[in-house]
């Protein structure tokens, strides 16, 4: 019966998401090596070095993937509420003994190693979400539901902004898309999209056009439905409290976010250029890939990878090294793995039988896509400088096994959806 | 309710759309612009140049003339710099705290990066001293280069001057040209700038983000040696321009040395003259602006650019070609009642000679006798009028190098004067006619050449005929090439035959008890020449002389113009005596040498003109010349009356 069992593991495990997952591991290793690759001290692998420790975190995170397929199915159901908790601890724990890098109080040191609790925190969330979901059936056209929701997603949220590291609490928007699966309203979606839309907008045009722009619409909306009084109110209402959030942005933006953060913006936006300052990495980041152009300098040739022109390479920006030595077609190829792996993550998420791997399923690759999208469109300037790694390929410990663990739990309940969790 | 199951497309498709963008984006920043690769280029890759020296010049004997001198550049790198004793470097390289605030901020503004001149050419003893302790001052480095340098601080006018160059010749040149590099501003440094300039040598280097250099780029496939400029020959006798340039000290005019057979210009006297070595280095500046401001102007190269009336000097021309057209014979008389008669002209003359011939008309220059032959050739029969026959005269002129640029391997030549007969009608009105003209005769009225242009004449006769294109450079790097130009004769279409009896004029008047210039015969040599004492409008005559020697194969053609100097057998003669004594015996016999030394200390200047530039009062002594209000009030005392210059 165990052999049986453990020939069905081997068989219902989906290898291909394995293979991109691996694909994507060496690319980051490989990469890594070049950014770090120093052509006068090139002679002996050094595991000391940071593409040596990368290899050993890639060792490590596939024994402990291989470990999460061998455990039962049911143990991360069961003990998501615990596993939440702890991350949320852990969260706190930081803001208490935390070291703080720049600014951001995100680490946690265990003698030369080191944790950042946000990058578990996502999975932990992405755990009690489906729990939630799964256990309760709510229906998310009911405040209490998306309330409930709402917490789950908020605490962890919090905590973040705290240290505050803005780029993994950006990534919490990503659960907006499992709540809309099951049965969120697409509004949310469009109403989201509509505060980035006039977030952007409100830096770019004079504030009385977009006024006017606003009430053109309003009003356009407002005549088609002067007849159904319930939808009119609805298009006054939203009409009022877009302009009241374009004052509101103006607002925080002033008041509440740092220096640092506006001047991200602003570059990203193009209104400020500082090629010496908050500027300089993006400028250089979209220097080194352009340079690449569109089959790439060759493997340890880019002269801007080797010269440590982009800052944060090995790390964040790790995309302008791909795009420097392998050019459009590597970064084709990269993306396109991205892609594939998911578009087959949420394919295996709906042939699930539980709520709970499917709505996991889509936590999964709404993490990833987010990641990938934000840490992407940084390095090419599509997006401001925020500081979030791409999965399994920039460098780091923490990042990797966090998304190891992502995957690979996903991988282990898919494994098994034919049992009942 | 709608399926669920449905909104997993949205989400896919939203996948799938971000995805295009973001390779949408990625396919222009990579494949449809090459703005980041070209930044990524000038991110990594620097130029490292290295500069050549210039090109050596030497003498005709081969001395060196100019050579270069190692100078030492102190260069700054600002974000290299780490605090230090700011006080002990200003001290060594002898500026102060506000001016080392000032090159400190200007060569931040440069680049912060990059090396930056900090002060420019340092000596060798500051370098000295600088090296030591250059491992105290991080960020700041020593660039080694090299300036010229001239041994005999003479020829100032000759050599011109080497500057940096500025955006003017950058923006000339298509980017040949950097900030810091060398060009050739006038005299030969600028004419033979392409030459002496050489090749800057380039290393190109790949730099990482703290501008630490990483290596030479494909393995220095492109990189290049910096190559010396060529050696250039120049046709001076330097121990003859030495002499030229102490006799005419304290005088204002020029020397103009040419071998005939060859156009080589032998020495190439401007005065005053200036130590081209006040045009090195730091002082530039401030020297040069009090060369500008000097009344006698330092900067003219007379040589090429003075205008003078040749004055009597002219006369073997006009006695030259009115034997070619037969309109005299040597033998042929006129007579000189001490005036001659043109319309209602009277044009004197100093004597009374009663029949003149040629050969005694050249030696007493005699006036008469030189309108007569003018007044002949002007009323030939063959021509329908006499502006006819001024034009056939002054083509024939022409051919003796004068009223265009000989075309001498220096910039800023001048063409001289001679008008054409529709320049005559222009300012005389249809009526003209050889009385008008008739001071053309004596080389007087619209006539203007350059000394160069008056030496190249006595080179043609010197030559029975022909002339080679004066020129400075004879030959230029190891090879010798000598441009062909230099080489080629130009005739003047006279028979041979005809210079005999000129040469024989020429030959009194330095040699015979008559001639005009008869003080300044050499001993054992026969000098030809002949003497002229122009009127000058703006104050006292020039002294002027022309004359070749020896007379049979003659080595030496000269122009000699002393201003304001009055009679030229006073001292434009002499002087020209011992420049070809020199030139061909190497030295100067017995008792002329006393008669060098008397010359050398005579003052001529002309009286002061207003200055031109307002200067400071510390400028004027700044060229190493003596104040020269002083000199003037004797200038005028001796020039008023000419001393007899030795007796034999």
């Amino acid at each position: 019966m165990r052999a049986q069992q453990g020939n069905r593991f081997f068989f219902n495990v989906d290898w291909v998401t394995i293979l991109i997952y691996v694909a994507l591991c060496a690319i980051g290793f490989v990469n890594i090596f070049a950014s770090i690759y120093n052509p006068e001290n090139s002679a002996v692998f050094n595991f000391g070095s940071s593409y040596g420790r990368q290899l050993i975190f890639i060792i490590t995170a596939l024994v402990l993937g291989f470990t999460i397929l061998l455990l039962d199915a049911q143990f991360f159901s069961v003990f998501s509420p615990i596993i939440y908790g702890g991350t949320i601890f852990l969260l706190f724990m930081v803001l208490v003994i935390g070291n703080k890098v720049a600014g951001n109080q995100a680490w946690i040191a265990i003698g030369s190693f080191k944790l950042q609790p946000a990058e578990f925190a996502k999975f932990g969330t992405a755990l009690l979400l489906s729990r939630y979901i799964s256990s309760f059936s709510p229906k998310f056209t009911e405040i209490k539901s998306i309330f409930f929701a709402a917490i789950i997603i908020g605490v962890p949220l919090l905590f973040i902004m705290l240290q505050p590291d803005t780029g993994s609490a950006l990534v919490f928007l990503s659960f907006m898309f499992p709540l809309y699966r099951e049965g969120l309203s697409g509004y949310f979606l469009l109403i989201f999209l509509g505060m980035i839309v006039l977030f952007v907008a409100d830096f770019l045009l004079p504030i009385y056009l977009i006024i006017l722009i606003i009430l053109g619409i309003g009003g356009f909306f407002m005549y088609q439905n002067r007849k159904r009084q319930k939808v009119l109110f609805t298009v006054i209402l939203a009409t009022i409290i877009a302009i009241a959030y374009l004052f509101t942005v103006k607002l925080i933006y002033e008041n509440v976010l740092q220096q640092h953060q506006r001047t991200r913006i602003e570059i990203m936006l193009g209104l400020k250029t500082d090629p010496k300052g908050a500027g300089y990495n993006v400028i250089q980041s979209k220097i080194a890939i352009g340079s690449g152009q569109a089959f790439g300098r060759g493997f340890l040739e880019g002269t801007q990878t080797k010269y440590g022109y982009v800052p944060e390479q090995s790390t964040d920006f790790i995309f302008s090294t791909i795009g420097e030595e392998w050019g459009f077609l590597g970064c084709f190829v990269v993306i396109g793995l991205y892609i594939f792996l998911l578009l087959r993550v949420i394919n295996l998420a709906e042939r699930q039988r539980s709520s709970f791997s499917r709505v996991y399923g889509y936590c999964v690759a709404s993490i990833i896509f987010f990641h990938v999208f934000i840490n992407i469109g940084m390095t090419i300037g599509i997006i401001p400088v925020i500081g979030i790694p791409l999965p399994f390929i920039s460098y780091g410990g923490s990042s990797l096994w966090s998304f190891t663990v992502l995957l690979f739990i996903f991988l282990k309940l898919d494994s098994n959806r034919m049992g009942f969790i | 309710m709608e399926n669920l199951f449905n909104r997993k497309y949205t989400i896919q498709a939203l996948f799938i759309i971000v995805a295009l963008i973001l390779l949408g984006k990625l396919f222009y920043i990579q494949v449809v612009s090459d703005k980041y690769f070209l930044s990524a280029e000038s991110n990594v890759l620097r130029k490292i140049y290295t500069f050549p020296a210039r090109g050596v010049i030497f003498d005709r004997k081969g001395k060196v003339l100019v050579q270069n001198e190692p100078v030492y550049d102190l260069m700054v790198i600002p974000n290299q710099v780490k605090s230090f004793d700011t006080l002990e470097l200003c001290r060594i390289i002898g500026i102060d705290m506000p001016g080392f605030y000032k090159r400190f901020h200007k060569a931040t503004v440069q680049s912060r990066y990059q090396p930056t001149v900090f002060e420019k050419q340092l000596s060798v003893e500051i370098y000295a001293s600088l090296q030591e302790k250059l491992s105290r001052f991080p960020g700041f480095l020593v660039q080694n280069r090299t300036v010229r340098n001239y041994p005999d601080s003479i020829a100032g006018q000759f050599f011109g001057y080497v500057k940096e160059v500025t955006q003017k010749d950058i923006d000339d040149n298509e980017g040949y040209y950097r900030p810091g590099d060398y060009i050739g501003k006038a005299g030969i440094e600028r004419q033979y700038n392409d030459v002496l300039r050489g090749e800057r040598g380039v290393t190109n280097m790949l730099y990482d983000a703290r501008n630490v250099p990483q290596g030479s780029y494909s393995d220095g496939k492109l990189d290049t040696l910096a190559r010396s400029g060529e050696k250039v020959y120049s046709s001076l006798d330097i121990e003859v321009q030495k002499l030229g340039e102490q006799l005419m000290k304290n005088k204002v005019g020029s020397i103009v040395a040419i071998e005939p057979s060859t156009g080589e210009v032998l020495a190439f006297v401007s005065s005053p003259g200036y130590d081209p070595n006040i045009m090195v280095g730091k002082g530039y500046n401030k020297n040069y602006m009090g060369l500008l401001a000097e009344p006698n102007r330092p900067l003219n190269v007379r040589p090429i650019s003075g205008y003078y009336s040749p004055g009597s000097s002219f006369k073997p021309v006009d006695a030259l070609i009115g034997l070619q057209e037969g309109v005299i014979d040597p033998d042929m008389t006129f007579n000189c009642p001490g005036y001659y008669w043109a319309g209602n002209h009277k044009v004197k003359c100093e004597h009374v000679d009663g029949n003149v011939a040629l050969r005694r008309g050249l030696a007493r220059s005699c006036n008469t006798y030189a309108c007569n032959v003018f007044t002949k050739l002007m009323t030939q029969k063959r021509f329908k009028n006499q502006k006819l026959a001024y034009s056939d005269w002054e083509a024939k002129v022409r051919k003796f190098g004068l009223g265009a640029p000989l075309d001498i391997d220096m910039p800023f030549e001048r063409k001289g004067t001679l008008f054409t007969s529709n320049e005559y009608t222009k300012r005389f009105g249809k009526y003209w006619g050889y009385t008008t003209v008739i001071s053309l005769a004596i080389g007087q009225g619209e006539m203007a050449a350059t000394p160069l242009q008056m030496a190249n004449i006595m080179a043609i006769i010197a030559n029975r005929g022909y002339y080679v294109k004066p020129h400075l450079i004879k030959a230029i790097g190891d090879k010798k090439v000598i441009k062909k130009e230099y080489v080629q004769k130009n005739y003047v279409d006279i028979e041979a035959r005809h210079f005999e009896p000129v040469i024989d004029g020429m030959q009194e008047a330095v040699n015979s008890p008559w001639g005009t210039a008869v003080l300044s015969r050499l001993p054992n040599i026969i000098m030809c020449g002949k003497t002229g004492t122009v009127q000058n409008p703006h104050g006292k005559n020039h002294s002027v002389f022309i004359g070749f020697a020896p007379r049979d194969n003659p080595k030496i053609a000269i122009a000699v113009i002393v201003e304001n100097a009055g009679f030229g057998s006073t001292y434009a003669a002499p002087i020209a005596s011992y420049m070809a004594e020199k030139y061909l015996t190497d030295s100067i016999s017995g008792y002329r040498k006393a008669q060098v030394e008397w010359m050398k200390k005579q003052v001529v200047l002309p009286e002061q003109p207003k200055p031109k530039i307002k200067l400071m009062p510390k400028n004027t002594d700044s060229a190493g010349k003596s104040n020269p209000t002083a000199p003037v009030a004797t200038a005028n005392k001796i020039a008023d009356k000419p001393k007899p210059i030795a007796t034999r």
